[in-house]
């Protein structure tokens, strides 16, 4: 397997995205090592091959956004919308992760061994995201089906106005937003968790999690509309 | 003896201004329910608008075009600042972002045929892009919007412009609703949700804050599209001299104003009538914006909210917009408040539909139901029968043309070659508040009401 290495101080950051999007063959490059990132933004975007590229250094916004069969490394921390709207594949953020961390991903899987900022995971469209660390206020925020797992504490308001998305948490919450609730763990919650937390690489007991979903009470916004005096 | 109070026959019917039937009608449902109206269309009160401008044609000053025979260019090229692959139409004319959801996909079928014929471009909405509009559209900008329901990198590859919505003329400041008697399987499937739950989307995008992060954002979609699409910014219109120059900043190629006339499927009504300034107040603020920038002819202005006619979109022309979108009055052409749909060449009564939703052709507002009469504003399996493909795309091209004929009879009638030579000069206006918003004088005066101090 050919290895195959960028230096964004030396080359362009749409020069190299142009090289991931068109001329990487599913043939024998599929190993790209991105190095000098400086914190970039837009690196390795709308990745649509299974190719591995790994990233050494921070990244800037939106790293990996859009991906789809990758595999995209970050030897670093990630800026706002690190894999925002993944469909497929994994990216993993070795360091921290800034605000909108898998933002409306549809599907894939985000790890963030360190904590992640504000509305981690927002709009979530079916997605995996595994934090290792902290969660900022406003995590799951509308979040519509996918699952998050949240290894440390979470700040306000975290599910708020939770669709049919469900977030598992080993720390404490600071506050939940409107309409999510904590529900009783069933097997089938501990066999995704374990699965999930194994993929990540993350070594805890699923027995230590508990299960944030939505009460649907929101569904509806006529609920009150038969009402009549 | 009794004394009676006195009391005058004519004015004990009088009705109050402040308090007139229809607003005792809006307290008395607020007080049985407890919930605003949320209704679909755009605002009905009666605004400063284009009819508030006319013409001075061509004369003995200046030289007008023979009408029929000689040639008017309408060609309009749009995205030229930093895409590959610019925008050509044909015409100035353009169809707005409607989502499927909000429409059937018949209609959406249609409307892509319409314009593909026309030369034009029409837009996805929120809920993402179907086969049929891609399949039938050759040109078809695709919507990137706050919710990003069924958002994904292969359908931005195969669209031909991208357009960030940060909002829209009939709802400034809020997210699209489909309430959920639309929400059927297919919705609910492109849209990752369940079957029949009220769709509120957000209102703000969800991985950035703020003109700076636009700027990233864009570069984002440039990068997944390696530079060839146009992106377009679209706002509803509000300080519209502010948002545009901050679209511009952020690195839109095209920026798309939408004024409070402009149409929604479903937003309360407090929004469409209160929220937002109207058209012809934004245009000119647009257009300022673009030329204190010195970016006019170099970033694209498409203005919509409320463009019904050729002479609206000549207007919005020479007042310095390069094209316009057009919402609701494509739903008209297709049928919208008619008193019949048409089957297989057979008019035929959609009257009961209308009085089910105690409306009637004319009136009716209620996009919003699902339970268009029509069969234009719907997601049932039946009533959206009623809208035939074929018959929608030719309606739509009829209208299309009608007012691409309209525009150009204007623009040589104005001495123009070219419709995009249209200019404010050509213009004046009827009323204070249009002289006012416009910045055109009104008619047989040099007098522009708040400029020069006066």
């Amino acid at each position: 397997m050919e290895r195959l290495s960028f230096d964004l101080a030396a080359s362009s950051l749409s020069d190299m995205n142009r090289f991931l999007h068109r001329d990487l063959a599913d043939g024998d490059r599929r190993h790209v090592s991105v190095v000098n990132p400086d914190g970039a933004h837009n690196i390795a975007v709308g990745l649509n091959h299974p190719v591995t590229v790994e990233v050494h250094g921070h990244a800037g916004y939106y790293a990996a956004g859009m991906n789809k069969h990758a595999t995209v490394v970050i030897h670093g921390s990630a800026g706002t919308g690190v894999a925002e709207n993944m469909m497929s594949g994994t990216v993993h953020v070795k360091g921290f992760a800034s605000n909108g961390a898998g933002a409306t991903a549809h599907g894939g899987l985000l790890v963030i061994d360190g904590d992640a900022g504000l509305r981690c995971g927002i709009s979530l469209k079916g997605g995996d995201i595994v934090v290792g660390g902290s969660v900022g206020s406003f995590s799951g925020f509308m979040a519509q089906a996918g699952r998050m797992v949240i290894c440390g504490n979470a700040g306000d308001a975290l599910g708020d106005s939770l669709y049919e998305a469900v977030i598992y948490i080993r720390g404490s919450v600071k506050s939940l937003g409107a309409d999510a609730q904590f529900e009783d763990m069933t097997d089938a919650d501990y066999t995704a968790l374990a699965e999930l937390l194994s993929k990540a690489g993350m070594d805890h007991d699923p027995k230590s999690f508990r299960r944030i979903a939505s009460a649907r009470s929101l569904y509806h916004w006529n609920a009150d509309a038969d009402q009549e005096y | 003896m009794d004394t009676k109070p006195v009391t005058f026959k004519r004015p004990s019917l009088e009705q109050s201004a402040s308090f007139d039937r229809s607003v005792i009608d809006y307290i008395q449902n607020a007080a049985a329910h407890g919930l605003y109206e949320i209704r679909g269309l755009g605002a009905k009160r009666k605004l400063p608008h284009f009819d508030d401008l006319v013409f001075l044609a061509g004369s003995l000053s200046r030289y007008p075009l023979e009408g029929y025979r000689e040639k008017c260019v309408t060609k309009t090229v749009l995205g030229t600042r930093f895409a590959k692959k610019p925008i050509e139409l044909d015409i100035p004319i353009t169809i707005a972002g409607m989502s499927f959801g909000a429409l059937s996909a018949n209609v959406k079928e249609a409307l892509g045929r319409a314009a593909t014929e026309m030369g034009t471009s029409t837009t996805t909405g929120d809920g993402g892009m179907t086969q049929e509009e891609r399949g039938s559209s050759k040109t078809l900008i695709y919507q990137c919007l706050p919710s990003r329901y069924g958002f994904n990198p292969d359908d931005v590859r195969r669209a031909d412009a991208i357009e960030v919505v940060i909002g829209q003329g009939a709802k400034p400041g809020g997210g699209g609703m489909l309430l959920g008697q639309k929400v059927n399987p297919r919705v609910a499937k492109m849209r990752t949700l369940p079957q029949g739950v009220d769709q509120r989307s957000a209102c703000r995008h969800p991985d950035w804050t703020g003109p700076d992060d636009l700027a990233i954002k864009i570069q984002e979609l440039r990068e997944l599209t390696d530079w060839e699409k146009p992106i377009y910014v679209k706002v509803g219109a509000t300080r519209t001299f502010n948002d545009v120059k901050l679209a511009v900043h952020s690195g839109a190629d095209v920026v798309v104003v939408d004024g409070m006339q402009g149409g929604t499927a479903a937003t309360q009504t407090c929004y469409i009538e209160h929220v937002g300034i109207p058209t012809l107040a934004a245009v000119r603020q647009a257009v300022d914006a673009l030329e204190d920038l010195n970016m006019k002819g170099k970033v694209q202005l498409i203005v919509s909210g409320g463009i019904r006619s050729g002479p609206d979109v000549a207007k919005a022309l020479a007042m310095g917009a390069d094209a316009v979108a057009i919402g609701q009055g494509i739903l008209f052409a297709l049928g919208c408040n008619s008193e019949t749909y048409i089957q297989n060449g057979e008019h035929v009564s959609a009257i009961e539909g209308y009085e089910a939703l105690g409306t009637a052709p004319g009136f009716c507002h209620h996009c919003h139901t699902g339970k268009c009469p029509v069969g234009v504003t719907t997601q049932d399996a039946i009533l959206e029968q009623r809208l035939q493909p074929d018959v929608g795309a030719r309606r739509v091209k009829n209208y299309l043309k009608t007012m691409n004929m309209e525009l150009t009879t204007i623009a040589r009638a104005c001495g123009k070659q070219n419709v995009h030579h249209l200019e404010r000069e050509d213009l004046v206006a009827l009323t204070l508040e249009a002289a006012a918003m416009a910045r055109i004088p009104l008619a047989g005066t040099s007098w522009i009401p708040g400029h020069n101090g006066f």
